[in-house]
Parts: C-alpha cells; structure tokens; sequence
C-alpha cells in the first residue's frame, strides 16, 4: 500500500507546493502504514529526485521522457495514473496549483476515484481519510470522506509545512508508453513574470485597493512589496479599472491566498475580498475610514492615509532587515 | 459550430452563510441565487465565438427548477437554446459531471465551455472530468481561445505567469476571468428570454464519490487592534509584526 505524491517543478525547480505535498503524504501514510512514494515526471528531471527524500519521501519515482519536457496535460494524467496503479496507491496527492488542478480530475476518473479539490487538513480516523476544504470562497469548512477505495486529492498551497528531515529515498525509474495521441493538448510557450512571487505562493502580500487612487501609485506598494520579497494583490475595483492585471486580484472572483501576512492598503474589506484572503495569518490594514469592514478581520489596524503611511513603513523595514 | 455552456445556479457573492440545521449543508432562507461568475464568462466566450464562426450555443445546467432563472439570464443575454437536466439531489462534481456528459455525447459540439470553477464547492473538477468521459481534451483557466479551424491556440493562467498551450477540435474550455467581459442581459433579451421555452429531462447522474459529513463556519477571527491614525504608528507596527507575529 502506498500513498502516491505527484511532485511539480519549473524550470528545474521543485516547487514548494509540492514538498509540502510530499511532507503531508508521509504524515498519511505513517498513520495508514502504509509507504510515501514522491512522482516526479518531465524531462531530464532525474537529479531533482533526491531533493525528495528529506521531505517525507521513502521511495521516489521518476518518468524521464525527452516527450515529456513540455507540459501535456494527457499525457502526464496518464504516467501518474499508470504509477498509482503499478504502486497499488491508495490515495493520490497532488499540489492544487493550476497544474495539479488540471491533473487530478483526468487521475481520478481514470483511477475510479473520487477527487477532493483544495484541501486544508486530511486526517486518518479509524483507517479512513477525512478531508477538511473550504467552500463558498472559505465562508465554511466542510469535511469530507471519498467512498471509492482509490481517493485522490489536491492540497491547497501554503497551507501543510514542508518540514525537512533527514530522510533517504531509494530512487526508481519508471517507463510509460505513450501514443501520439497523449499529446494533442501541449504546452508551446511558457511565460513566467520573473521578481515578484505569485499571490497564491507568496508568504507576504501586499494588496491595494480603490484607496490607492490610481494605478501609478502602486509603485508605492511595490517598493513596499519588494522589502518584503512579497506578492502584490489588488482588489477587485482596482482589477476592473484597470490599474492592475487579473492574476493579482484576491477574492471570491479572483484567488484565495493563505499567507502568513497580509497587507490590506485601501481595500474596505467588501464580504467578497474578505473571503479570499480571511484564512491570511497575520492581516494589517490601512485604511482612512476606521468603520472599513476590513478592520474587522485585522490583526494590527491603522487608521490612517495610505500616502501618508506606505511610504515610511517601506523606509523604516529597509533600515530594520539592512537593506 | 456548435457550442454547448454548463452553467450552474449559486448563491450570491453577498450571501453570508449559515450552516444550516443538519449540519452538512447551507441554510437556504433567504439567500439569492446567480448565475456563477466564471460560468457568465463561458456564456459570453460562446456568444462571440457564434458572432464568429455562425452555428448556435446551447446551455445545459443540472439541478433543480431554480436552476430555470441561470438558464433564463443566459437566453436573455443571447444563447440559443437552454436545457434544464432535472435533478433536485445534492451531487458531487463527479456525479454533476455524469449527467452533464450524458447529454453532451449526444449533442456532440464542437466546443464546450465551462467556468473553472463553480463559486459554490469550488470544486474545479466538473469541466476537465467532462473532458475525459468524453475522451476529448481540455485547457484549464484559459484566458484567451484562438480558433483557426480545428486548432485552436489557448492562453492559460498559470501561477506568476501564461502558458500558451495548443490543442484540437472538439475540446473543453475552462474560462477564467480576463478571457472577455460578459454582457448584460439588454432589455429587449430579457423580454425575449420570457417567452423562449427551456427544454426539460431528467438527468441521470451517477452516484456521488465524495460525500459531505459536516460543514461548520471557520474559527472567528479574534478582532484585532488599532495601533495608531499615522506614520508614528509605523514602529509599533514592525514591533508587533516581528515580536509577537514573528512574521519580519
Ligand atoms: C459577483 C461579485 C464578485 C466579486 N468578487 C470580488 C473579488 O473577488 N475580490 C474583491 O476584492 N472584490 C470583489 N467584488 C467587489 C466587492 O464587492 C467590492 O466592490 C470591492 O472589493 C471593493 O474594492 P476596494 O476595497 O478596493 O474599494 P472600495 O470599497 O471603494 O474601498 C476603498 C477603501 O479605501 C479607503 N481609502 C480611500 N482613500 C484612502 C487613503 N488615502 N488612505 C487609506 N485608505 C483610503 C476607503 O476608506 C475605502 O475603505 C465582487 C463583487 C461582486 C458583485
Ligand atoms: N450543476 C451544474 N450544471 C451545469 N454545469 C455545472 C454544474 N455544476 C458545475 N458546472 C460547470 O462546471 C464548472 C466547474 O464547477 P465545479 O467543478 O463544481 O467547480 C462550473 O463553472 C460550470 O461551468
């Protein structure tokens, strides 16, 4: 019996969401006693195998495919399930990034498996695993049980710690045959904004609103973000006005994020906006209006003008981490 | 070209929930249902690709009567035909997509457009598990579909970035926001949508996999403090972020 944990990487980079992926995997299958297998698939990607171990992994296996350098969505449902079969898996796990989002639903059917997307605890009770995931845009939580004997889940990113250990995997490689036809939908191009985390990754964000007047005042929440090595996130308003790109909106429309600190700045905290980001560890917010419904879900307020306030506390962060 | 738009009927973004008395499910009292946001995307993506290529779009949605008014919305904002698959059963995503391929295997379209996710369940799943019932393939969160004959080039979200990604007709579409800006229903389409019949069967979806055994709201946040009203605040703000939040 093993638990089966399919591993993303980018530009031959593991991503954290999938050592976080491996970490929850291990802790699984310890309580089933069962074996945690790490599944990393692409080409020329054997050497990231050994990064696997420390993570949790007992056993990795690796698909090197000189077919498989680009992303194809067929294709890489198809290896993952042919392990998960070979492995006589129990559970699948996958990172709920976009890529494990696209996956799993192709994995699942082909495993006759029931899916549990965007998980935030999984736990073993009486032999069984019961998944905790928010829905409504994490007005609630539900738990959840998979009555297929093979279950298949996504685990939503920055949520389950990658703890590092001392680990040793045994690495293996598996061959997949493929047909032509595995790769009718494939990736052609692939362009990646290089400085700036993504919001759904970030450990910080820092998010502005309407009260940031216009789109190049942004700057200024930047320069903030950049000390920080954080994201930039933006409510809806300033999205449909145009003054930042769709990919950074937070929200019940846009994406729900989980870091450890969130930095509101101008935003009112409209019931929308809040779903998407409340679950955030810490909350700051700067806001002119001190009734602002995002004060409410705050962990530090000030009431204050973001011009007046942003600028001196991206000065006095450079002087505190020497930068 | 045929289009074919699954669309499901969700409580409003407004709407505050409240677990209801089994605790397994929402209390219904009082809430207002809509049409969900990525689905009016999916919509709108239909409507300009028969602005297009000509043919017709069609939208299907499962569930209960109530699921008319979504249905409604969208021939008032131009669709073709609508299709009520009955059923008035909680379902899984799974389950939901079962029924739906049901009825799309028959329809055969050219192309089928979904939201990437319902705003009820988030679920994510519907879509792509349609696409691979149907043996068909699928792009995920697309936010820009080129159809030159049967190829079509996709631009899909991916985390930090795009990938441009290429696949073949007949295929499913997941939309996300940033593919187009959705029409409102005009005047004279919600006039007309009153009097367009909507075609009802029954559905036959599978049973569910994933059953729900409790719901419960999150744990309250604990209301924080006001450190200050300027940018003398600003010290204690770094204070608590690095003594107490451990965060900096
Ligand atoms: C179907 C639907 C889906 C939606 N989905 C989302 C979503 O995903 N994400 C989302 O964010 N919204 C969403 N919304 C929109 C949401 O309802 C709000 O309209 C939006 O979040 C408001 O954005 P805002 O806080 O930037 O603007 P406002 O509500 O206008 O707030 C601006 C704030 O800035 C403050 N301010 C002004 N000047 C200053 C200053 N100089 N210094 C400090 N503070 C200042 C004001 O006091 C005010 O609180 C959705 C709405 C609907 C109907
Ligand atoms: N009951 C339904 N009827 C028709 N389409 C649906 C239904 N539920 C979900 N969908 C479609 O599937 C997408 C993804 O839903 P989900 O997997 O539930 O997040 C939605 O955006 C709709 O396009």
């Amino acid at each position: 019996m093993a638990i089966l944990a399919f591993v993303e990487h980018r530009d031959g980079k593991i991503k954290k969401s999938s050592f976080e992926t491996v970490r929850a995997a291990r802790t699984v299958a310890d309580a089933l006693k069962a074996e945690c297998c790490a599944l990393v698939i692409g080409s020329g990607i054997s050497s990231l195998a050994k990064e696997l171990g420390p993570y949790g992994a007992s056993r990795v296996l690796v698909v090197d495919d000189p077919a498989l350098a680009a992303h194809a969505n067929l294709a890489f449902a198809k290896a993952i399930a042919t392990v998960a079969v070979q492995q006589k898996a129990q559970a699948v796990f996958l990172p709920a990034s976009q890529m494990g989002k696209d996956l799993a639903p192709r994995v699942a059917l082909k495993l006759q498996a029931g899916l549990a997307s965007d998980c935030v605890g999984i736990n073993v009770e009486n032999g069984d695993l019961v998944a905790t995931r928010p829905v409504y845009a994490g007005k609630a939580l539900v738990d959840v049980r998979v009555t297929t004997p093979v279950k298949v889940f996504t685990l939503r990113p920055n949520v389950f710690t990658a703890t590092q250990g001392s680990g040793d995997a045994s690495i293996e490689t598996v061959s997949v045959t493929f047909d032509p036809a595995d790769f009718v939908t494939a990736v052609t191009d692939v362009k990646v904004a290089t400085g700036r985390p993504d919001v759904t990754e970030a450990d910080i964000i820092v998010s502005g609103g309407r009260g940031m007047k216009g789109p190049e005042h942004f700057a200024l929440l930047e320069a903030l973000a950049d000390v920080l090595g954080a994201a930039v996130g933006a409510s809806r308003a300033v999205v449909d006005a145009g003054w930042r790109p769709h990919d950074e909106q937070v929200g019940q429309t846009g994406k729900t994020v989980s870091p450890t600190l969130y930095v509101a700045c101008g935003i009112s905290g409209a019931v929308q906006h809040i779903a998407g980001m409340s679950s955030s560890k810490y909350i700051v917010a700067i806001n002119k209006d001190k009734d602002a419904p995002i004060f409410q879900i705050a962990d530090y307020g000030i009431v204050g003008d973001v011009f007046d306030i942003v600028p001196e506390l991206t000065v006095q962060l450079k002087q505190a981490l020497g930068k | 070209m045929k289009v074919a738009v699954c669309i499901n009927h969700v409580p409003d973004t407004e709407t505050k929930i409240k677990v209801g008395s089994d605790n397994k499910s929402i209390d219904r009292t009082g809430v207002n249902f809509m049409m969900s946001p990525y689905d009016e995307i999916a919509v709108e993506e239909a409507l300009r690709m028969r602005d297009k290529f000509k043919g017709e779009v069609v939208v299907l949605s499962l569930g209960g009567e109530k699921h008319k008014e979504t249905l409604r919305k969208a021939l008032a904002m131009g669709v073709d035909k609508a299709v009520l698959l009955k059923d008035e059963a909680e379902r899984d995503s799974f389950a939901v997509a079962t029924g739906l391929a049901a009825e799309l295997r028959a329809l055969a379209p050219d192309v089928i457009l979904f939201g990437k996710q319902s705003i009820d369940f988030d679920d994510a799943q519907v879509g792509t598990c349609v696409a691979e019932m149907l043996g068909i393939p699928s792009v995920g969160v697309v936010v820009k579909i080129d159809i030159q004959d049967k190829t079509v080039v996709c631009q899909r979200e991916i985390e930090g970035g795009h990938e441009t990604v290429q696949t073949v007709l007949p295929a499913v579409f997941l939309a996300q926001k940033g593919l187009n800006e959705p029409r409102y229903p005009s005047l004279k389409g919600i006039m007309a949508a009153k009097s367009k019949p909507i075609e009802e069967k029954p559905a036959a979806p599978a049973e569910s996999r994933v059953i729900t055994v409790a719901m419960r709201k999150p744990p309250a946040k604990a209301t924080g403090k006001i450190i200050g009203t300027d940018k003398t605040a600003v010290p204690e703000l770094l204070r608590l972020l690095h003594d107490e939040a451990k965060v900096i």
